[in-house]
């Protein structure tokens, strides 16, 4: 691998660098955009259910893992923090810096998950699981069901989002070990942070609806 | 590795102070659907955070905001329509899915 820094070429449809930059970014905007509403229709449903069935929801929300939830919360948080300190060192062009925080950045994703599994094993334990194992004696029952069952979905879903993020940062991390960025030239690390605090922000609000309900 | 930048870190403090708010201010009683009003302001504070700071949205160009600004837009439309159907219909009790409690007793909601 050349250490020699690296001079953007735009590709011919383009008629700089930065505006090729310009583009990547409003692109992953874009995109963004449609996963609001992906999440946004899941969300939707989690709304009727809480105001059609709001008891039922209270108590669903109590048999939620609120310590493995705040933890997790606290780790994607950092997590978001890494990345942000990632895409800065990328613009100051210190790779060995880029390297470690997109590393520390995967990690925690990492983290993230292990929890998040060990929360499933939990309630795949107490019978929790909507299709597979469910078994609630409460008179409530089928409503914690069917939080259930949108809690299986909306975590699986943003969980799947959190490994593609893992994966991209994964790839960022090796790529820029070899020197492919500089101040100059960051843009795919860049992205890959918008995506990653993309999913920070979709947990940001399943936080206080999944685990918060019915918690006073 | 040099300090972080200190918006970033200072960023970071207050996403703990909010996270930490938002649990202890969910086991205080508070009137009708003020719990799940306030940890829900407290999330869309904590996400502007995210999109200012780490995600540098009111940095970007006008392009860019358009297109964030449009994700939001649509979901206003996806509630605020969907709501127009769900929260006004009346519902009945199917099955051996428990009666629906409250809302369709408020006056005006039928």
């Amino acid at each position: 691998m050349s250490d020699a820094p690296v001079i953007p070429q735009p590709e011919p449809q383009y008629a700089t660098a930065e505006q090729q930059a310009d583009t990547a970014s409003f692109g992953m905007w874009v995109f963004l955009a449609t996963e609001v509403l992906f999440f946004g229709g899941m969300l939707l449903a989690y709304t009727w259910l809480r105001a059609t069935y709001p008891e039922g929801v209270a108590e669903a929300g109590r048999h939620t893992k609120i310590v493995i939830g705040s933890v997790n919360t606290l780790v994607l948080l950092t997590s978001s923090f890494t990345m942000g300190w990632a895409v800065h060192a990328a613009e100051h062009g210190s790779r060995k810096a880029l390297t470690q925080l997109l590393a520390v950045t995967a990690l925690l994703g990492l983290l993230f998950l292990g929890l998040k599994g060990y929360e499933y094993h939990k309630e795949w334990t107490e019978h929790l699981v909507p299709g597979l194992n469910f078994h609630e004696d409460s008179v409530h029952a089928q409503t914690i069901e069917l939080f259930y069952f949108l809690y299986f979905l909306l975590t699986g879903i943003h969980g799947i989002h959190v490994t593609i993020g893992i994966g991209l940062i994964a790839v960022m991390a090796v790529r820029a070990r070899r020197g492919a960025f500089s101040s100059r030239y960051y843009t795919p690390v860049e992205v890959t942070g918008l995506y990653w605090h993309f999913v920070d922000i979709v947990w940001i609000f399943l936080y206080p609806l999944i685990y918060l309900a019915g918690r006073s | 590795m040099k300090a972080p930048p200190l918006p970033l870190l200072l960023t970071w403090a207050a996403l703990l102070a909010l996270l930490a708010a938002t649990l202890g201010l969910a086991y205080v009683p508070m009137s009708g659907p003020m719990n799940v009003v306030v940890a829900l302001g407290i999330s869309v504070a904590k996400a502007l955070l995210v999109l200012a700071l780490f995600m540098k949205l009111f940095r970007a160009s006008a392009l860019t905001r358009a297109a964030a600004a449009a994700g939001l837009f649509w979901l206003a439309v996806l509630f605020a329509l969907s709501g127009t159907d769900y929260l006004t219909r009346k519902v009945e009790h199917v099955g051996d899915l428990p009666a629906p409690t409250g809302r369709e007793h408020q006056p005006g909601n039928r």
